[in-house]
């Protein structure tokens, strides 16, 4: 068994390539008349008339993606702990919720909250005599505690990884130091965990932002909402959802971006 | 309380008949979506390790596009696209105009989006296989697809299966979203039953039970295939 036998080269790794190589510069001027001929021949008067709404729907699809993500995160946290950690019965709990999450279509668990439990909540008096009554009317909270409990269950998943992928020593040598099992978790576990998580982090959270123009369906407007609206209005097909893959594409963009830059922050021994 | 079960009853005065329907129409959507998707996935993976340089930046957009933009509204354009596009070609070609059945579209429109998924991970499987093994099957004088046929695509397998796994059941939730373009698919039509019952908790439920066995008989079908495929491979935890 020679080392000098293989000829025959079947997977070149790609070259680091440059934007300004021919053919790069051929398909960037393909796609610029691509680009040029739809703002040419489609219809876009439409453009000045919906532009403040669609601001407000960017806007709105931000926020919604924002607190969803945030407290969907808090709610992860102790899902994948007491996975790890915790007793029996908790941790039993915490996988079938993630199953059952998992496991269904997000757009069924929308409309189930919203019509189903929101049909249930319309036929008690007290509910509807209670001081929830004129959130619980509206569609949004229905809308948001979806999405929330779905990024907390797949984010639930990736920190039970992360937990139980932090180093045993690390955790006994914090005892060993005379810490507290509160102290041990707040300087060593959770943040030991959270930075082996931040990478998958990028990704749910680019999922999490593709999930949510599902709520224009119940109602909510966000910038998916507007679009439907223009097409409605406009009885343009192409144009407006054109644009709107446009805005996400260009949403998505700043959020990789944006997390790139974080984890470029935080300092990372060896690899 | 409204948890009436004689409304699931499989005859007609009852809707569970309807709702199997639906479930079928989600499976073979979701069927046929993710063995398109898995054409496409091995077409692209092969063109973006050995194509040439255009055809490995067009996979590159191909599928960067695809995955940052949401499947519901890849969903919409690609079925108004798709279905347009087609009457247009056979107007151009002197037929008359068809009437697309929507599980066509539905297929084609979901083996799309697959297959930008499926791409990434059989690239990544066939760059997990040892290239000797390859090497050595064009030693033995195999064609290129006799050495794709024989060595690569078993040997790639069990780096695969984990991601593909993921994929068919990314694909059975994403059959969902056809019901936004009313392809009567089990959660549209448990969406009908419930409006025109009320009873709108129970069937709700009902369609999440039948997703949920979908989902755990997948996993149980998925773990004898892993099981074979890594016959043979070291055990790793």
């Amino acid at each position: 068994m020679s080392e000098e036998t293989s000829i025959l080269p079947i997977y070149i790794p790609p070259k680091a390539r440059s934007l300004l190589e021919p053919h790069r510069l051929f398909l960037a001027a393909v796609f610029l008349m691509i680009v040029l001929c739809a703002a040419w021949l489609l219809r876009w008067d439409w453009l000045p008339k919906y532009g403040p709404r669609l601001v407000y729907g960017v806007w709105q699809t931000l926020v919604m993606l924002f607190w969803t993500s945030v407290i969907g995160f808090l709610l992860a946290l102790p899902i994948g702990l007491v996975q790890v950690t915790g007793p029996r019965p908790l941790a039993w709990l915490a996988k079938g919720f993630c199953t059952i999450i998992r496991g269904t279509p997000l757009l069924l668990q929308l409309w189930l909250l919203y019509y189903g439990l929101g049909s249930l909540f319309a036929q008690y008096p007290e509910i509807r005599s209670s001081f929830l009554w004129p959130y619980l009317r509206q569609a949004w909270p229905y809308g948001f505690t979806a999405l929330m409990l779905s990024f907390a269950a797949y984010e639930g998943e990736v920190m039970r990884g992360a937990f139980a992928g932090v180093p045993r020593g690390e955790l006994e040598a914090a005892r060993a130091f005379g810490m507290s099992r509160w102290t041990v978790f707040r300087r060593i576990w959770l943040p030991r965990a959270i930075h082996r998580a931040l990478p998958t982090l990028a990704g749910e959270t680019v999922l999490q932002l593709k999930s949510t123009p599902l709520v224009a369906t119940i109602t909510v407007v966000d910038v998916y909402a507007v679009i439907s609206k223009v097409r409605q209005d406009t009885f343009l097909t192409y144009e407006p959802l054109l644009l709107l893959a446009l805005i996400y594409l260009c949403l998505t963009g700043a959020l990789v971006g944006g997390f790139h830059l974080l984890e470029r922050r935080i300092p990372t021994r060896g690899a | 309380m409204p948890f009436n079960l004689d409304i699931l009853a499989l005859s007609p005065p009852g809707w569970g008949g309807v709702l199997l329907g639906g479930l079928l129409a989600s499976l073979e959507l979701a069927a046929g979506g993710y063995l398109l998707g898995l054409v496409i996935g091995v077409g692209g993976a092969f063109g973006k390790l050995y194509g040439g340089p255009i055809l490995r930046d067009l996979l590159e957009i191909y599928t960067t596009l695809t995955r940052a933009v949401p499947e519901l509204v890849l969903i919409l354009l690609l079925y108004y696209a798709g279905t347009d596009a087609v009457n247009q070609l056979f107007l151009l070609i002197g037929l008359p105009a068809v009437d697309i059945s929507g599980l066509a579209a539905g297929i084609f429109v979901i083996g799309v989006v697959q297959g930008a998924y499926s791409t990434e991970v059989l690239r990544g499987a066939i760059k997990a296989v040892p290239s000797g093994q390859i090497e050595a099957a064009c030693a033995y004088g195999m064609s290129p697809f006799q050495a794709l046929r024989r060595v690569t695509l078993p040997a790639m397998l069990p780096y695969a299966i984990p991601g593909l796994s993921n994929l068919w059941m990314i694909a059975t939730k994403d059959t969902a979203l056809l019901a936004v373009v009313g392809f009567s698919e089990l959660t549209l039509v448990t969406r009908q039953a419930a409006g025109s019952t009320k009873a709108y908790m129970t069937f709700y439920l009902a369609a999440g039970v039948l997703y949920l066995l979908v989902t755990l008989f997948s996993n149980i079908i998925i773990g004898f295939i892993e099981r074979h495929a890594r016959r043979g491979m070291p055990r790793t935890v």
